[in-house]
């Protein structure tokens, strides 16, 4: 499927591919997206004010700790935005699904800069605690690859005149750089590194007292649905883009 | 089989094929991956004198003597890993975190002697976060490791009513 079919298919498919039409992904998208908006810049924001002024300073990093609230959520969003541009390129590379295709064009720079935050924060919180910018263990060497990453493929979906051959050779740097991922989540296990193992796991209970757990939760759940919201805004622009130039192209044609 | 589950296999057999070639790669270099010996590997792998590397431990409680030379501060601490344990010595100035019983990663290299003469010292933390409070009622309940770890074993297990603000 081409540029031109995604804005002009009329028919209703089955499965995924209901929603490569562009009428129907729009109308969904304009009611969700109040949805992640709201609440998430809401929770986000109490979220920080509580990390920032009501939770306690720790027992040995003091005020420093409060960095976590900015670092913890934007390592979480580069990660899974990966993993979304990942299954994104999946679905581009073997479905040909043409949403996938601007999905993954769009996912990238929000992902960048969640990677882009979590590195800087991270460096801001480990001189002062550590006394050093940057060192080159597993965990942070590893991180830098996913900034790299995402940098390489906004670069290469971008950069073909036949829009098409951009979308298949991102989404094959995309699935290829998915290695990365484990190798991040399980670089404080595998190998012994400067950074701390993880707070927050799904199988053992958070070694963060709960008074300054909670504000962390809520900057977390606040991040990631300002990442839906900001994507999804991304991706509605994207399509109402594709169908003006078909529309443009289409009135050409006829004046022509 | 349709044109879609070729795709759908090339990539699968492709994921597996460099998930393979990765794992086998990065178990090679598992040596140079790690950030910092421990004084136990110091031990069973005896690293050549004079070559830069970065041990990683624990400061010994009640080892560090900290003085000053030609107006320099020096500290001399002991680097465990509850096995073994080696002789530090280090001139400058110690980061915040660094204290008896709390992560240590320093680079320098091995004396003949078997003193590390270190020319950088970063303290490591550990994933444990907890108002002071808290910290101090643990170490009053007894909860509190000396020695390994300075660190509480179970945060589970901290009383609660302290925490609340």
């Amino acid at each position: 499927m081409d540029a031109g079919t995604l804005a002009t298919t009329p028919r209703s498919g089955r499965g995924l591919h209901r929603f490569a039409n562009p009428g129907r992904f729009l109308r969904l998208a304009s009611r969700v997206q109040p949805f992640l908006t709201w609440p998430g810049l809401a929770l986000l924001l109490i979220g920080l004010y509580a990390g920032l002024f009501i939770a306690p300073p720790d027992y040995q990093q003091h005020d420093a700790m409060r960095i976590m609230y900015v670092h913890v959520p934007a390592a979480i969003l580069a990660e899974t935005g990966y993993w979304a541009l990942a299954a994104a390129s999946l679905v581009s590379l073997v479905w040909r699904h043409p949403l996938a295709d601007l999905a993954a064009k769009e996912i990238g720079p929000v992902g960048a800069g969640c990677a882009l935050l979590c590195l800087a924060s991270g460096s801001l919180w480990g001189k002062p605690m550590w006394g050093a910018w940057w060192v080159w263990d597993a965990r942070l060497t590893s991180v830098l690859v996913l900034f790299f990453l995402y940098i390489g493929h906004i670069l290469v979906i971008r950069a073909f005149d036949d829009p098409e051959r951009g979308y298949r050779a991102a989404a094959i740097l995309a699935l290829i750089g998915a290695i990365d991922l484990p190798i991040i989540k399980y670089s404080v296990v595998w190998w012994n590194t400067l950074h701390q193992p993880a707070s927050l796991t799904l199988t053992g209970s958070p070694t963060i007292a709960w008074p300054m757990l909670w504000p962390l939760l809520l900057c977390i759940v606040g991040a990631s649905l300002c990442f839906g919201a900001v994507v999804t805004a991304r991706l509605r622009a994207a399509v109402m883009e594709r169908r003006i130039a078909t529309l443009l192209r289409a009135q050409a044609e006829q004046a022509g | 089989m349709t044109r879609k589950h070729r795709r759908l296999l090339i990539v699968l057999a492709c994921g597996a094929g460099l998930s393979t070639a990765t794992a086998l790669a990065l178990g090679a270099f598992r040596s140079t991956i790690v950030f910092f010996m421990t004084p136990a590997d110091i031990a069973e792998q005896h690293p050549p004198v004079g070559r830069t590397i970065r041990l990683g431990g624990m400061v010994e409680a009640g080892s560090l003597r900290r003085t000053t030379e030609d107006g320099q501060p020096v500290a001399t601490f002991k680097v465990t890993d509850g096995r073994d344990a080696i002789d530090v010595s280090y001139t400058g100035i110690l980061p915040d975190l660094f204290r008896e019983g709390q992560g240590v990663v320093a680079m320098g290299e091995l004396r003949p002697d078997h003193v590390f003469v270190a020319d950088e010292v970063l303290a490591k933390h550990d994933e444990k976060y907890m108002p002071k409070d808290v910290a101090e009622a643990l170490k009053k309940r007894g909860y509190w490791r000396h020695g390994q770890e300075s660190q509480p074993v179970d945060l589970s297990a901290a009383p609660t009513e302290t925490s609340a603000r």
